[in-house]
């Protein structure tokens, strides 16, 4: 993952990725839901597709199934589609009835070829960022935001000094 | 009263607080010299960090030392850490994926 960056001014997380494809067969890889299931969960849980209609104003509605049979289901609004280029969602968790529990997020994916290799960018907007803002203004200098790996970092002399306090 | 961590450190005294005992266990005047508040305002920062559980107390002798509790931070952490896992997760499975669909 590169630049994996959180906006505190616009409550977006943003990252991109690139992968050792063609833009087609990744295109394919977001938009088809036999692709999307076979990478979207992360193992052991799985994803299950029970419809996706991919157009303006069409919908996914699919599970997250745990190892031990229980589903999370969620559903995806297509709100804007240019084919091959970009297309945007709003995202919310649901009941097993297709009920959504608002507020969701809005998501926004960029795809681009080079060289052979496609970069696929995604921004993710979140009202709840509004917490995770508040978190990142930890940032130790006054004013600037801290970044991910500023609190890693802090995090690890943190833990270094007190096994040193356990220890000594 | 429990109050919300990240209300704690949505302060920016507090979250200059957090950094000079991130380092080492103080004791509220020795905190208090590094600001231009009152001793009182210092006093009520430490009270809202030590309700969130950010902060711990020790008694020393007469004194009383604030540290950080490290686990309590870490919480603060999770939920972007989570986040990013999730998708470093899904990229390298889309990646084997894309792999085999390149081949068949």
């Amino acid at each position: 993952m590169n630049d994996f960056a959180v906006d505190r001014k616009t409550k977006t997380v943003t990252f991109s990725r690139e992968f050792n494809a063609g833009l087609s067969l990744v295109w394919d890889a977001y938009t088809r839901p036999e692709i999307l299931d076979q990478w979207w969960a992360p193992k052991p849980w799985t994803s299950k597709t029970k419809f996706m209609d991919f157009e303006v104003g069409g919908r996914r509605f699919y599970a997250m199934v745990s190892p031990g049979g229980e589903e999370h289901w969620s559903i995806q609004k297509y709100t804007s589609i240019s084919p091959k280029t970009n297309f945007k969602l709003l995202n919310a968790f649901a009941d097993k009835d297709e009920n959504p529990e608002l507020p969701g997020s809005e998501w926004d994916l960029t795809f681009s070829e080079q060289n052979g290799k496609t970069t696929v960018r995604i921004s993710i907007y979140n009202e709840s960022l509004d917490r995770l803002d508040k978190m990142l203004a930890m940032g130790f200098k006054e004013g600037t935001a801290m970044t991910l790996r500023n609190l890693e970092e802090l995090l690890a002399i943190l833990l270094q000094q007190s096994e040193k306090h356990a220890n000594g | 009263m429990r109050r919300d961590i990240f209300q704690a450190i949505a302060d920016p005294t507090r979250r200059a607080i957090i950094t000079l005992i991130a380092v080492q266990a103080m004791t509220p005047s020795a905190i208090a010299d590094n600001f231009n508040t009152t001793r009182q305002s210092v006093s009520k920062h430490l009270r809202i960090l030590t309700e969130c559980e950010l902060v711990k107390q020790e008694q020393q002798g007469r004194e009383i030392y604030y540290s950080l509790e490290v686990e309590k931070i870490k919480e603060v952490d999770q939920w972007v850490n989570q986040f990013r896992n999730m998708w470093e997760t899904r990229f390298n499975q889309l990646d084997d994926v894309l792999s085999t669909l390149k081949t068949g």
